[in-house]
């Protein structure tokens, strides 16, 4: 990824941060500039809720060459508390103990490394609950 | 030192990585007897790093806890101080990373502070100087490191993973505050006794002489001033927490000055999570506010090599019982855990190369 669409993608993959269509109410995420359920335009700021659960999931074992270092690692699709669902990796788990249905919750992390001297690029992933 | 307002804790929060690595499972791949490390050292095992964390996310998340604790807003943060001897980048603040991730920007000072395992303590004398000078109302505070042990060197068998934020503010303006700040001080001096030169993978260390003339010289000294300052002895503590490279050494020092082993105990992480260098002292101090009681009096003094230690005076307040079950305890984190071998530890540690 380039470093401007890092930089631009920040207070999305991070903070969660998403948008939400005055006019249906369907919640955008990542942020586009119209609502893609309706086309309305006017989209208010709104932040995903850190807790879910997992809806469907896929172990990766043979990923893009910037994740080698990560396999093997989960993508999953998380509902979340608001009823949004959002692609995410899962964390701090056996990639074998994954199960759909899983409490979750949102953690910081690092999701590659753009070689030795390239950007480190961070976002939200999910892992499960323990408290 | 004293700040001219009072200061005190308003929120506290840490986080431990999940791994584990025992230090039978080190010393099976040196060939080297686990006995010294367990018995006299007081190391079980240490906690590492996964493939996906560093200093920054660990910041992100110990801050996070001392943010619910505080009930602040993020915006409410006039500086975020990052303490660490493992960067995750040479160049480039972790400071504003983990202010970012935390919603602290833009209107915020934030730095990078480096003095080995003293890093994270050195951040707190500094946000208790922005807030108790009134130029800020909240500091956040954070020592945290994934430190660096070269392969069979005697520090792969402490040098642990994880970290401590804390959030001081103004007393007239916090409304549940935690602790009372009653004094500091701050005892350098030259003493090479561990550095790490550029582009050096891990650190070297003077052997012996990382005892007598370095930890026990400044952690004693400083202790010593501190309470000649604030006119008070070991018996008016309730808890004290000494930076922790080992169990030894916060034992023994705690002993030559007057400290009885139970005050120690409850502050005193490394046989369960290892050396957690900057994070080391704060987190141990966090352990402390997870079980103490209004009233009780807690010494925290730091040593970092180069050298240098910062000792503190808190007095606990009612906000200790109000805000703990907000956010994970540190025992919380010590035992959600997962043990791993030495091969897993080698690739998390990034000690295979290709
Ligand atoms: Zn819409």
């Amino acid at each position: 990824m380039s470093v401007p669409r890092y930089w631009r993608e920040i207070p999305g993959r991070t903070r969660l941060e998403a948008q939400k269509c005055s006019k249906c109410g369907h919640v955008i995420y990542p942020e586009r500039l119209r609502c893609d359920k309706c086309g309305g335009v006017l989209l208010e700021p709104y932040t995903l809720p850190e807790k879910g659960k997992l809806l469907t999931f896929s172990i990766v074992r043979s990923p893009p060459s910037n994740f080698v270092k990560m396999a093997p690692f989960v993508l999953g699709i998380v509902e979340l508390e608001d009823g949004t669902r959002i692609t995410t990796q899962i964390t701090d788990i056996p990639v074998n103990d994954v199960s759909i249905g899983m409490s979750l919750e949102a953690v910081f992390r690092k999701i590659s490394e753009d070689g030795d001297s390239g950007i480190i690029q961070y976002a939200m992933k999910f892992r499960p609950a323990f408290r | 030192m004293k700040p001219t307002s009072d200061v005190v804790i308003s929120g506290w929060g840490s986080y431990i990585p999940l791994y584990r690595i025992t230090v039978e499972e080190i010393a099976r791949i040196w060939g080297k007897s686990s006995r010294h490390f367990r018995d006299d050292l007081l190391i079980d095992e240490k906690a590492v790093a996964g493939m996906d964390e560093d200093v920054a996310t660990i910041a992100v998340e110990a801050s996070k806890n001392a943010l619910s604790r505080a009930k602040i807003s993020p915006k409410e943060l006039g500086a975020v101080f990052v303490g660490s001897e493992s960067k995750p980048y040479a160049v480039k603040p972790t400071g504003s990373i983990v202010a970012e991730a935390i919603g602290a920007t833009p209107r915020v000072l934030s730095a990078d502070m480096e003095f080995a395992c003293k890093a994270g303590t050195e951040c707190l004398q500094c946000s208790i100087g922005l807030v108790g000078s009134g130029m800020i109302n909240y500091g956040l505070a954070i020592g945290a490191d994934t430190a660096q042990g070269a392969p069979a060197d005697p520090l792969e068998f402490s040098a642990g993973c994880g970290g401590t934020a804390l959030i001081v503010g103004q007393k007239e303006k916090v409304k549940e505050p935690v602790a009372l700040l009653e004094g500091s001080v701050s005892y350098v001096t030259d003493t090479p006794d561990f550095w790490r030169r550029p582009k050096q993978d891990y650190p070297s260390h003077a052997e012996a002489f990382t005892g007598e003339p370095a930890y026990f010289a400044h952690i004693i000294s400083s202790t010593k001033m501190l309470l000649d300052e604030l006119s008070l002895k070991p018996s008016d503590f309730k808890y004290a927490v000494f930076h922790q490279p080992n169990g030894k050494f916060p034992i023994r020092a705690a002993r030559s000055l007057g400290f009885k082993k139970e005050q120690v105990e409850a502050g005193l992480l490394v046989p369960y999570i290892g050396n957690l260098y900057a994070g080391s002292s704060v987190t141990g101090f966090s352990a402390v506010l997870d079980i103490a009681s209004p009233g009780d009096r807690v010494l925290v003094a730091s040593f970092g090599s180069g050298a240098g230690s910062d000792a503190f005076s808190f007095l606990v307040d009612d906000g200790v019982m109000s805000k703990r079950d907000v956010a994970p305890t540190v025992m919380d984190y010590i035992k959600r855990k997962q043990n791993i071998d030495y091969a897993i530890y080698t690739k998390f540690r990034k000690k295979i190369v290709f």
